[in-house]
């Protein structure tokens, strides 16, 4: 198997009296895509806002290729390879597509502190590049302002992309999206994971996009890990199925 | 000080609860209002005074009625008031619920402005005293020093007062649908309530609280026409440091203001004016929410901007300004002294608008102590020229370098904060270098300010001058302009249109805001060195709030979602003001109207409605 990108240890967070995560063990390797799921409040963006460094563990360790990143800021985990999505997807709202990436891409440059000199000439065919990935090349002179939801979550894909991520963070990445559009998007990012080696972890909802593309399957309920394991045998995973799919499970999948 | 005896002390300290309590009564409204409709409410001073005038006229009407004649008349006064907001409300800012949210703001500018036309034609320039409270005329022995029966009264307003409100928020459905939309207002919709009549209701709860608080004042002070800006600032320095939404924040905050002015003017005179300010200061660089206030309570100035995409200038636009240019730069051939005056002092507040839209609009970071930087850049001019002796160009030079100073100081404590607070911690910053250009006489002259700051040689002549200016204009405009299409205008922009993405894409939203407000300061600095030498004088209404809303005014005016827009509204405002005041005796009440109407008009400023305009125009042409 290809090197551990992400190694998480004891990750604890509590909550005035709420213990949204007790505990959690995980990894992700190059060019594997982990899906991380489980009901509404069992702790999986409160896990992804620790790896990411939005919020501060109360116990545990988080490393990045070995090294230790715990409660590491945002910017400083992107400087070392962290890209993430977020639930609420936000882009630059301001801006058109394009300019979107490019400025993530300026960041990547370390240009963001020039006065002078337009933003929009550098890396426009880079920018485009990517957009073409994610499949948004015909929306590039489009205002994010008016993009519709699932754009918006295809831009954030965008400008998490433009920051050449190890580790992919998406959170919900295809909420709110017609279903067609989910597969279609999911399939896009474990593409890139494999192409580039990017590790990918994910949360999701949507047991069709999980099952289909995901390389591994995390549960998650209550803040523990339930189980774990190859889709197979998540699916066939009794103590999975009482407390989390349910008897929806067999005709989910289908 | 003098001999301080326990007595003393015993009777600055009930002062200063008495003062609480009026300080309370206004800011409860304030923040009730705030807290339901997320209006920043300017005009809530506006109330208060026309409270204390309608109780005025009130109790002279029944003087002979007695105890009964005085609270009816002071009752009566605090309904009236109550309407007047609700008026307000509906007629005014309920069309406004869809406009970016700085747009009330404007809006209660607005309002400032008739309420004291309309004040200054009913009630007279005078101040006007007040009668005394039937019943509590007397005094009481406390030590050796005698105390009025009407403070002590007035103390135990405060208590009563927010244990009424207690109870109202508590045990009744208007309190808790408050209490709801206070928290969280897609709720109220989900509960299925009738937004507007809560809106209205809010409004009126407030504005009579208001309304209250300024007819109580009638036996303490004399009512005069400066009453509603200072103590709406005072409420909002209240409210602030208390927390937002919280009342019992704003009841502990109001008494320590109220005992800090008190004791204030015994311990240090020479510093009360900025001593408020200065906790209010201490108090948000320790606690960033307030007292009692809790995260995302205050956050909505921040979404307040319009997610307009900036465009380079179109062709047009390009023609248009070189036209003005050289139309500006023909003047010595053809206009008088005073029209090329006037023109000069409008690049300059064009400037000056700029620099606070780069801040504002760019930035996302509402101010409302701007023209601190504007006045600091002034003085530094002035003091370079007059004290260093300095040529002028190394006074202009001195200039901003002076105002980005103090910017960076300034902006290290208000990039911390965001929203209201931080409009309230720049308002704070800019009452504090007010303060010090009033109090500080050896260096800055007091209120004589600082005299004969005249450009030399060629410049000494209008048409000099007008050059002069014309061209710092058009090279800091030009500045800021590619400023914004930086990257590091790009940057400024993606951490106020989302700052969570922007620091998990690599961008260091602190160090950006600080950023931008070191180089606003800069530009405001540039405004404010030509300024003195425009007008000669430099006086410490520059630094004033009154300076700071006007940019304000100018920005949302001319509109905040282009770069253009502070320029137009810099022209249309100043321009405006500049004819009104030289014609029109109610030249306030004439331009709060004519804001009022741009408001309802044109809820994203004068270039939104150039902008809707064209487009309008446009679109029987392009093809289906
Ligand atoms: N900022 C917070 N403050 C208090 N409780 C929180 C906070 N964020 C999450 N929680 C609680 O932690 C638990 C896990 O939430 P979350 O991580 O968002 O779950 P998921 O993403 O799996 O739906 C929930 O019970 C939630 O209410
Ligand atoms: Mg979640």
């Amino acid at each position: 198997m290809s090197a551990k990108v992400l190694e998480v240890e004891g990750l604890v967070k509590r909550f005035r009296g709420v213990n949204a995560v007790r505990g959690i063990d995980l990894s992700v390797h190059a060019g594997e895509a982990v899906a991380l799921i489980g009901p509404n409040g069992a702790g999986k963006t409160t896990c992804f806002n620790m790896i990411g460094g939005q919020l501060k563990p109360d116990a545990g360790r988080v490393r990045l290729e070995g090294q230790d990143v715990t409660a590491m800021t945002p910017r400083l985990l992107w400087r070392r390879g962290v890209g993430r999505t977020f639930q609420i997807t936000t882009a630059f709202a301001s801006m058109t597509v394009r300019e979107n990436v490019q400025l993530a891409l300026n960041a990547k440059a370390g240009r963001l502190n020039r006065v002078f000199g337009r933003m929009t000439v550098a890396f426009g065919k880079e920018a485009d590049a990517i957009l073409a990935r994610v499949g948004m090349s015909a929306d590039a002179e489009r205002p994010c302002a008016i993009l519709a939801y699932g754009d918006l979550k295809r831009i954030e894909l965008a400008i998490a992309l433009a920051g050449a991520p190890k580790l992919l963070l998406m959170d919900e990445p295809t909420a709110g999206m017609a279903p067609g559009e989910r597969v279609q998007l999911m399939a896009l990012a474990a593409s890139l994971a494999k192409r580039d080696g990017i590790a990918v972890l994910f949360t999701e909802h949507d047991m069709d996009v999980v099952f289909a593309h995901a390389d591994r399957i995390i549960v998650l309920d209550r803040g523990s890990i339930l189980a774990e394991g190859p889709p197979d045998k998540i699916k066939a995973d009794s103590a999975v199925r009482a407390v989390y799919l349910g008897a929806g499970l067999a005709s989910g999948v289908g | 000080m003098t001999v301080l005896s326990p007595d003393i002390l015993l009777i600055q300290a009930l002062n200063g609860l008495a003062s609480a309590s009026s300080l309370f009564l206004v800011a409860s409204g304030l923040s009730i209002i705030f807290g339901v409709t997320r209006v920043v409410n300017f005009a809530h001073g506006s109330f208060y005074m026309l409270g204390a005038y309608l109780g005025w006229s009130l109790t002279h009407r029944v003087m002979t009625l007695g105890a009964p004649g005085f609270w009816g008349s002071v009752l009566a006064a605090a309904l009236i008031v109550g309407a007047v907001g609700v008026l307000v409300e509906m007629l005014i800012l309920r069309r406004l619920r869809r406009a970016p949210e700085l747009y009330p703001l404007l809006a209660t500018f607005g309002v400032v402005l008739i309420v004291q036309d309309v004040a200054l034609a009913i009630w007279g320039p005078e101040d006007l005293l007040g009668p005394r409270a039937p019943g509590l005329t007397g005094f009481v022995s406390i030590l050796a020093s005698r105390f009025p029966v009407y403070e002590l009264f007035l103390i135990a307003v405060g208590p009563l007062l927010l244990g009424g409100l207690w109870l109202l928020f508590r045990r009744t459905r208007f309190g808790l649908l408050v209490r709801a939309a206070t928290q969280d207002r897609e709720m109220v919709a989900a509960l299925g309530v009738d937004e507007r009549r809560l809106f209205s209701s809010v409004f009126f709860l407030g504005s009579a609280l208001a309304g209250l608080g300024g007819a109580l004042q009638l036996p303490r002070e004399a009512v005069n026409l400066n009453m509603d800006v200072s103590v709406v600032v005072e409420a909002f320095v209240v409210v602030v440091v208390g927390g937002l939404g919280s009342l019992v924040g704003a009841y502990v905050s109001a008494v320590l203001i109220g005992v800090i002015q008190a004791f204030g003017i015994l311990f240090l005179p020479k510093i009360t004016l900025v001593l408020v300010f200065l906790v209010m200061g201490i108090v948000l660089a320790v606690r960033p929410y307030g007292l009692f206030g809790r995260f995302g309570e205050g956050e909505g100035l921040r979404s307040s901007v319009q997610e307009t995409v900036l465009r380079p200038l179109s062709a047009t636009s390009r023609a248009v300004f070189t036209l003005a240019v050289l139309l500006i730069a023909a003047m010595p051939f053809f206009a008088g002294d005073y029209a090329m005056g006037l023109i000069a002092e409008l690049l300059i507040l064009a400037v000056f608008a700029a620099s606070l839209h780069f801040l504002m609009g760019l930035g996302g970071m509402a101010s409302f102590g701007h023209a601190a930087f504007f006045g600091i850049g002034a003085y530094g001019a002035a003091l370079a020229f007059k004290g260093l002796q300095w040529p002028m160009a190394a006074s202009l030079v001195a200039a901003p370098f002076a105002a980005a100073f103090a910017g960076l100081v300034a902006g290290w404590l208000c990039v911390r904060l965001s929203g209201v607070y931080l409009a309230m911690l720049s308002l704070a910053v800019a009452q504090i270098a007010w303060a010090a250009s009033f109090q500080w006489v050896a260096l800055t002259g007091g209120d004589n300010g600082l005299l004969g700051v005249w450009p030399p040689t060629v410049f000494a002549s209008r048409s000099g001058f007008l050059l002069l200016t014309l061209a710092l204009t058009v090279a800091a405009l030009a500045a800021l302009r590619i400023a914004a299409f930086s990257p590091f205008g790009y940057a400024l922009r993606a951490a106020r249109d989302a700052p969570r993405r922007a620091e998990a894409s690599g961008i260091d939203v602190r160090a950006m805001q600080w950023a931008g407000f070191v180089i606003a300061a800069a530009f405001a600095g540039i405004a404010g060195g030509l300024y003195a030498f425009a007008k000669g004088s430099v006086f410490p209404t520059y630094l004033a709030i009154g300076k700071s809303v006007d940019g304000l005014i100018m920005v949302l005016l001319g509109g905040i979602g282009s770069l253009t827009g502070p320029i137009i509204g810099a022209f249309a405002f100043g321009g405006l003001e500049a004819e009104l005041m030289a014609s029109v005796a109610f030249w306030r009440a004439i331009l709060g109207l004519v804001i009022l109407a741009l408001v309802l008009v044109a809820p994203s400023g004068i270039m939104g409605l150039i902008g809707t305009r064209i487009v309008k125009a446009a679109k029987p042409a392009a093809p289906a």
